[in-house]
């Protein structure tokens, strides 16, 4: 339980007592054991990365403005008057995020359950599956579904309709279920294989394990990749755009043509919304790091 | 089932189990009575832990029998569930459940698997936390308990089931010396109360003390065994006598 802050302790106090300038003397910092995501952290918004966006928007707008004296109204001016429609749009990628984030959950679950199935052919399919939507391109799957669903499904008299945006929320949820399956799988191997003993020694079934023992001390494990991952994925929300759901990116490009495809206005729009995307994330990805430290001191 | 106290409540026969190419066990049998204890001792990667393994199927075995009550553990229609209700485990790692209470370790798998009311339960599983000395920690998490009290958490964990036969796997090798102790005094008080018990350890004082009989394996295979006295100061085989000279 206490190896790992043991380990840090430790190195730490060898950094001190020998000062050397040579890299194979030098202790690295001791990684955390057992998390998931220690790699992908690296990735995660730093609050600098906020500054210096507001800090490029406003400059990018000013210079913009002082170079460009035929201008008609000022950049903030133009931006301010944007910004509601663009905000409307940012919501849009939020509701696609949630509800692609939710669906390839579900299925994610039972995906990853499948993988440790002790059905050999229900193993290999949901690897197969898992293995095939994980190592594709999410712009990609985004086209298939895109061009390959149907506009409207008829189930019987009744046919249902499928704008593109919802054909968007399939195609984000297909890289999502496949992560998801693989953030199940790997939690439930990490843990100790005493923990599967010492249930099947008291006689419990294999269902009775697995919901009782193995998966709530599941769910602590995987709650920070699968944050990481909703935070990834509400940034590739904006691919939906190519595909022409008018969510921000296809809403500032049109905006940015109403205004007369003006170029000084090109580097403050997208500093907006690049902005909105990080006042978004970058809690969530506090938060994610909070849970992995919080989670990795406990179990 | 025609099985009567009278007859052996373990009965081991010969039994080979091999992982791969690596034969564990050739050909190990051995008889315990009701209310016996047991301990098998012998240097380390000889399958006195694989041996203790098979006889509740977490390990299956390729020739040999095993009968448990009676009941016939080598047989593919085996129901296990209904072999482990009879037949309690405590491991070297104790592995307890680190998102449940120490209470609730002990209560869940009468609940769940036995489908016991839980009033009754939450009596019997308090009465046995304090047999094993721990009342006042019902509450406390197994990450707040020291080795020795996690180890007996997991003994009452055991216990909870009412097994007839409980088998400890080396349930002292990871604990602090200091702590060693208090786990034999309540293996101790279980072997005095009638539980029939099949140990396998290091602690040679201990199994002295309370074996009714020991084993010695060596590289799979019963090298020897007798009732503690003749064992530990009448051995015949020269690798019993080694393994005795080195670590007594």
């Amino acid at each position: 339980m206490s190896q790992s802050t043991y380990n840090g302790f430790n190195s730490r106090k060898n950094q001190q007592q020998y000062k050397t300038d040579l890299p194979v003397m030098i202790t690295p910092e001791a990684k955390v054991p057992g998390s998931l995501t220690s790699s992908l952290s690296a990735y995660i918004f730093k609050p600098w990365h906020g500054f210096m966006l507001i800090f490029f928007c406003i400059v990018s707008s000013s210079i913009a403005f002082g170079v460009d004296e035929n201008a008609k109204s000022s950049i903030p001016e133009v931006l301010w008057r944007w910004m509601p429609l663009l905000l409307k749009g940012f919501m849009f990628n939020i509701v696609i995020s949630i509800c692609a984030m939710a669906i390839g959950t579900a299925i994610g679950a039972v995906l990853g359950l499948g993988q440790i199935s002790l059905n050999k052919w229900v193993r290999r399919f949901s690897w197969i599956i898992t293995q095939f939507f994980r190592n594709s391109p999410w712009l990609v799957l985004l086209f298939f579904a895109m061009f390959l669903l149907p506009f409207e499904i008829k189930i019987g008299g009744l046919s249902i309709p499928l704008p593109d945006w919802v054909k968007a929320i399939i195609g984000l949820s297909l890289p999502v279920m496949a992560n998801v399956s693989e953030i199940v799988r790997g939690a439930v191997v990490s843990l100790p294989s005493g923990q599967w003993e010492a249930a099947e020694s008291l006689a419990y079934t294999r269902r009775q394990t697995l919901w009782l023992v193995i998966l709530p001390q599941c769910v602590k494990r995987m709650l920070p990749p699968w944050m990481n991952l909703y935070a990834i994925l509400t940034m590739a929300t904006v691919l939906a755009s190519i595909v022409g759901v008018s969510e921000v990116m296809t809403l500032t490009g049109q905006a940015l043509a109403a205004e007369g495809g003006r170029t000084d206005l090109l580097a403050p729009f997208y500093s907006f919304v690049l902005l909105i995307f990080f006042v978004y994330c970058y809690p969530i990805a506090r938060w994610t790091v909070r849970l992995e430290k919080k989670f990795s001191v406990i179990g | 089932m025609n099985w009567d106290d009278s007859m052996p409540m373990v009965s081991i026969k010969d039994v080979h189990k091999a992982f791969g190419d690596l034969e564990v066990l050739k050909g190990v049998s051995m008889d315990i009575k009701k209310g016996e204890v047991v301990c098998i001792i012998g240097p380390s990667g000889s399958g006195k832990s694989t041996l203790i393994r098979c006889i509740n199927a977490l390990n299956d075995i390729q020739q040999g029998s095993i009968l448990v009550e009676g009941q016939e553990v080598n047989d593919p229609h085996l129901n296990k569930l209904e072999l482990r209700k009879k037949v309690g485990m405590v491991f070297q790692q104790y592995n307890l459940f680190p998102h449940k209470t120490a209470l609730e370790n002990v209560m869940m798998a009468p609940i769940r698997v036995l489908k016991q009311s839980k009033a009754e339960v939450e009596k019997t599983a308090r009465a046995l936390i304090k047999k094993v000395r721990l009342d006042g920690k019902e509450d406390s998490y197994p990450g707040e308990l020291s080795g020795g009290q996690q180890q007996r958490v997991a003994i009452a964990r055991s216990l909870a089931m009412n097994p007839d036969v409980m088998l400890f796997d080396e349930v002292t090798a990871a604990l602090d010396p200091e702590t060693v102790g208090e786990v034999l005094l309540t293996i101790k008080d279980l072997a005095e109360e009638g539980m029939t018990c099949i140990l396998v350890t290091h602690e040679m004082n201990f199994a002295r003390e309370v074996a009714d009989h020991i084993y010695f394996t060596d590289r799979g295979v019963i090298v020897e065994h007798g009732s503690p006295t003749t064992f530990f100061d009448e051995a015949k085989d020269p690798r019993t006598k080694e393994f005795l000279s080195q670590i007594l």
